[in-house]
């Protein structure tokens, strides 16, 4: 018998939530299966099987475990059931006999399926079934009954993937626990906080206390920008395979105003102010547990094409909750882009131990004046907020406009500042 | 303000279950029914007297035919034909009990009398001679049934020309039986006089009998029947039949237009039953009929008239008990808002003959008809332990399945217990089971079931284990 734990999975984190199993209890595992996914503080992770053997569950479902805590056991002496590799090979059968006519072929098919079908392949088959999606005559009438299409319900019980009573009931209830307006409703409903969100209100309510944090506000003008993907957008992607986005401009054009203005990009630590040579950018992102933040290392050294390709992966990553601790650990300069929702104005909380934080916002057509003439520009609004222990007004203002400054005049990028006064060394 | 909020028309199968489902449900209900006693043709002219009628003649049968190989020796069998009627009689008259006793157990008021619409919401109820009172509802449940069809050139004396329902109470065994139809109910009712020593001719317009069946059962009864010596005269027209003194003479020609008489002491007129609305009111609720004469419904088994929903025999669909109560059932339900289904593909068909029949999804001839393309697997029950223990050894269990994915799409079956095997091909079907799944099933030996499972191994893979 070997006890599967809680694997030590950072550094900050001692406790996890056991957040649902993979696998049903008694059932057989193979070496490297996923058992059970744990939700930590910012992540959730697998937990593969250690050994092959029946699983004996330990801990149960939403239950928190501390590092090193028991999971379940694992009994590497049972033998794999026969009748798992039967079922296995019996789902096989009827899938390859509906391709062959000959009972002779039927022999020649089945003999390879023999060696052990991986079990991701057999789940496969099960859906492929012609009955797959048939309701039982009681889960029929639950399903019609809870306007629920058989189409719609994952079978997870029944052979060949039918649907059976506990899969309709439980599409039912599923369906039934999503919000549904209704007149003069006056219910509640109480679920348990996530471990990741009890995470994100500790630190924004940390954040809030014990910072003294205020926002500037500037407003830049997209036309520049707006005009470089319009004109290279095509080529970029062809080139880099990932779209040219706003997000890599206002990445860079922070790391060049962060260089400029290093309080910005430093943390208060133990009386000591630590300034950073390099700037990891933070990245908020919304996923379907909820904000996460992961990491664009040494966003100063990256291309354009290297930050957008960077940001696309973690934000894969984040929307299938595979991101990793280490790729949410850190961060110098927190970028937050509230503008992807609509919103035109507001003020970001800091993420700490960071000192400041850049909201971008909805890219807008305004009247604008220029050279006294009034002229529709596409404008956002931005914000920084800022820690005003470490960062002055004028330095955060001046980081602001700095920003906006590498924004409207995307060519002083290049060399960190105008190219011209380089040239002629003003 | 209305009475109830549910009236069932017609105590049957359908209607009782109806009521009873209603009441379950949480509506106000009552059940009206015509005769003194409730369960309707089932219980008291159909199904019941009949199986009692079907299972006494068959002990007499097996005593005189089957006993001696068995080494029980009997001297002196005969028939007391009248404790067999008045004992057919008591197996009724407990039905009838049972059913009144759930009625009260379910607080469903019972009141006898003839229904009649009066209108959508009231229907008056004619209690004694010329009494009558009103009840109103919020919906009824029209559950009326039907009567044996009658031939318009054969007059139905109730004595020697008779139906179905004077079948079953005949004061004597008939010498010759002579019987109009050889569907279901002819076949069953000459097989309990067949046993009890009368001689039995079947006329059938139709060159083969119970011609709803898979054409593979039919022959088998067919033989199986004519080796008990029932006489079949196949692809018959009959054109009369006339009573004189205690001789009935039926006229009948064949195909090629040559008569032929037949003399015997009684005629049963077996061919079909028709819905029963007589007297019932519908028009002045409103309530429409088809061509067929059948009340027309909707998939909710609600007719034209919001509110009146009727089921069972009277309206469209094979007319058998099971049918009409899961139509009961799901009118109940339906009404109280739940959305239950009936599958009717899935309505098994059983005929009590000796060996039993019985049947459920499509037979071969559909599927060869609609062009499907399916594979077949048939075995005896000869080849089974218990049937060759039992001395039971006629028939066979047939599997139609599809021919791509080995899908169960008909089961039909001829022998022993046929009528009680046919479940496992429902339940099957009901969840959509491969022929490879039920011969991957454990089937207890030995039984009859095992009949079923090497069907299906034949129909999966043409692999017989025990064949």
């Amino acid at each position: 018998m070997t006890e599967l734990k809680v694997p030590s999975v950072a550094e900050s984190i001692t406790e996890v939530t056991l957040s649902k199993y993979l696998v049903k209890d008694g059932d057989y595992v193979e070496l490297d299966q996923p058992v059970c996914e744990l939700e930590t503080d910012k992540a959730s992770q697998e937990i593969p099987a250690t050994i092959a053997g029946v699983v004996k569950f330990v801990a149960k479902e939403g239950e928190d475990l501390k590092i090193g805590a028991v999971i379940c056991n694992i009994d590497e002496s049972a033998a794999k059931p026969a009748e798992t590799k039967a079922a296995e090979v019996k789902e096989t059968k009827v899938e390859k006999k509906a391709d062959v006519k000959k009972p002779a072929e039927v022999k020649q098919t089945t003999a390879p399926v023999e060696e052990k079908p991986k079990t991701e392949e057999k789940k496969e088959e099960t859906k492929q079934s012609y009955a797959a999606n048939t309701p039982s005559p009681a889960a029929e009438k639950i399903l019609s009954e809870g306007d629920v299409k058989a189409k719609d319900v994952k079978s997870t019980t029944g052979v060949g993937g039918r649907i059976t009573k506990e899969d309709a009931i439980n599409a039912v209830r599923a369906k039934a626990n999503m919000p549904q307006k209704e007149a003069f409703s006056r219910g509640e409903r109480v679920e348990k906080m996530s471990r990741l969100r009890k995470t994100v209100s500790e630190r924004l309510v940390y954040s809030k206390n014990s910072t003294a944090m205020l926002t500037t506000f500037n407003e830049v003008d997209m036309t520049a920008i707006n005009q470089i993907r319009a004109k290279y957008g095509d080529a970029f992607k062809k080139k880099n395979e990932v779209s040219l986005g706003m997000m890599s401009f206002f990445a860079k054009a922070c790391c060049l105003a962060l260089e400029k203005f290093p309080s910005v990009n430093a943390y208060i630590e133990d009386g000591n102010i630590v300034y950073h040579d390099f700037c990891d950018i933070s990245i908020a992102v919304s996923t379907p547990k909820g904000l996460v933040v992961p990491v664009i290392r040494n966003a100063e050294s990256l291309s354009l094409a290297g930050i957008e390709k960077k940001v696309k992966e973690l934000a894969i990553k984040g929307r299938d909750g595979q991101l990793t601790m280490d790729e949410m650990t850190g961060g110098t300069f927190t970028i937050s882009n509230g503008g992807v929702f609509g919103s035109l104005m507001s003020t970001p909380i800091i993420n700490p131990p960071q000192s400041a934080i850049l909201g971008m916002h909805k890219v807008q057509d305004r009247a604008m004046v220029i050279d006294g003439k009034v002229e529709v520009r596409p404008m956002m609004y931005v914000a920084l907020s800022y820690d005003h222990r470490i960062i002055d007004g004028k330095e955060s203002v001046s980081f602001l406009v700095a920003v906006k400054d590498f924004l409207e005049n995307p060519h002083k990028m290049l060399l960190g500042a105008d190219p011209v006064e380089l040239l002629i060394e003003i | 303000m209305s009475n109830y909020n549910v009236v069932v028309i017609g105590s049957g199968p359908g209607g009782y279950i109806a009521a009873i489902r209603c009441a379950q449900l949480g509506f106000k209900t009552a059940i009206v029914e015509k005769y003194d006693v409730l369960g309707g043709t089932c219980t008291n002219v159909g199904c019941i007297p009949s199986k009692a009628l079907l299972d006494s003649s068959e002990h007499y049968h097996n005593a005189e035919k089957a006993f001696a190989e068995h080494g029980i020796n009997t001297t002196g069998l005969s028939i007391d034909f009248k404790k067999m009627i008045d004992r057919r009689g008591n197996v009724v008259k407990q039905n009838n009990e049972g059913i009144a006793y759930l009625m009260k157990k379910n607080k469903i008021d019972v009141i006898t009398g003839t229904a009649s619409f009066v209108t959508k919401n009231k229907i008056s109820v004619a209690v004694g001679k010329g009494e009558k009172t009103e009840i109103e509802s919020d919906k009824f449940i029209i559950a009326t049934g039907s009567k044996p069809t009658k031939l318009p050139f054969i007059e139905i004396d109730k004595k020697r020309i008779i139906t179905s329902t004077e079948a079953l109470v005949l004061n004597e065994a008939p010498k010759h039986l002579i019987i109009i139809g050889g569907g279901v109910i002819g076949v069953e009712l000459g097989s309990v006089y067949q046993r009890l020593g009368a001689k039995v001719t079947v006329i059938e317009f139709l060159d083969k009998i119970v011609a709803t069946m898979d054409e593979d059962i039919s022959r088998e009864m067919l033989r199986f029947l004519r080796k008990d010596g029932m006489e079949f005269l196949l692809s018959h027209k009959v054109t009369g039949a006339v009573v004189n003194g205690n001789e009935v003479t039926v006229s009948a020609e064949n195909k090629n237009g040559e008569k032929i008489e037949i003399k015997g002491d009684y005629c049963l007129v077996a061919v079909g039953r028709a819905p029963y609305t007589t007297g019932l009111g519908l028009e002045n609720a409103g309530v429409k009929l088809d061509e067929k004469g059948r009340i027309e419904v909707d998939g909710n088994l609600q007719t034209n008239v919001p509110g009146i929903y009727a089921i069972g025999d009277v309206i469209k669909g094979a007319m058998l008990a099971h049918k009409a109560e899961e139509e009961g059932a799901f009118v109940a339900e339906t009404m109280a808002g739940q959305k239950p289904h009936i599958h009717y593909n899935m309505i098994p068909g059983v005929a009590y003959t000796w060996p039993e029949a019985a049947s459920v999804g499509a037979n071969e001839q559909d599927l060869k008809k609609n062009g499907v393309a399916y594979k077949s697997g048939k075995f005896p029950f000869r080849a089974l332990g218990r049937a060759r223990a039992s001395g039971d050894l006629d028939g066979f269990v047939k599997v139609l399945a599809a021919k791509d994915t080995d899908e169960i799409l008909g089961v039909h079956i001829v022998g022993a217990r046929a009528a009680d095997l046919i479940i496992e091909g429902v339940v099957a079907m009901e969840y959509r089971a491969s022929a490879e799944d039920i011969s991957r099933m454990s089937h207890p030996h030995p039984t009859y079931t095992e009949a079923f499972k090497e069907a299906c191994l034949i129909a999966t893979d043409n692999r017989a284990l025990n064949m």
